[in-house]
């Protein structure tokens, strides 16, 4: 489970029985100074995000368990939207924005 | 398993219903010694830690599935255990007492 920043939306009009109708977006994973994290990444989404946001995401097989539907062949979900983030001595990573 | 620091804590009004009422912590996976080992990651608090502590943490989902007692839940990195002490070559190089 890793922080992140939601940077985009993607549509695919075509995708795998039981992703229809589940958002795709895309997402920059974060480093613990609210840096970026290695290269972005296309995620579903279990909540209700946009870009702008900071959320916190879960990457393989249980990527899946957070959907309605449960077998179906994704990596990586959002499964929640980060509000704030205290760490002593710096910032809240929330209010810094990219 | 891995060692990680408490670095952090998390609030997250909006999230899968598994993890409602669960406290989330920002961690920074290290070496024995202390040194940062990757990216940060968030944890479930199973234990009761705080900022500063140095602590156990699985990341595997059937693991964090059985001990959260969730069979469908969504889970990857939970906090097991606190950390007092870490040997090395006989050698103490973490003590939580005198750190």
């Amino acid at each position: 489970m890793f922080l992140a920043r939601v940077t985009g939306r993607l549509v695919a009009t075509i995708s795998y029985a039981g992703l229809e109708g589940v958002p795709l977006q895309w997402i920059q994973p974060l480093g613990e100074d609210g840096k970026a994290h290695g290269p972005q990444l296309v995620a579903c989404t279990a909540i209700s995000s946009g870009p702008g946001d900071l959320v916190h995401f879960v990457d393989g097989r249980e990527a899946a368990l957070a959907l309605e539907e449960t077998f179906v062949p994704v990596d990586a979900t959002i499964i929640g939207y980060v509000e704030q983030v205290e760490i002593a001595g710096s910032p809240d990573l929330a209010e810094t924005r990219p | 398993m891995i060692l990680a620091d408490v670095i952090g804590t998390v609030v997250s009004p909006v999230q899968i219903p598994v993890l409602e009422g669960r406290k989330l912590l920002l961690l920074r996976p290290v070496s024995p010694d202390g040194g940062s080992t990757g990216q940060a990651r968030i944890g479930i608090d199973t234990i009761g830690a705080g900022i500063g502590d140095r602590v156990l943490v699985i990341q595997e989902g059937n693991s964090s599935r059985q001990i959260l007692e969730e069979p469908q839940g969504a889970v990857k990195t939970v906090i097991v255990g606190f950390v007092d002490e870490v040997e090395m070559a006989g050698e103490i190089v973490f003590d939580h007492a005198s750190p």
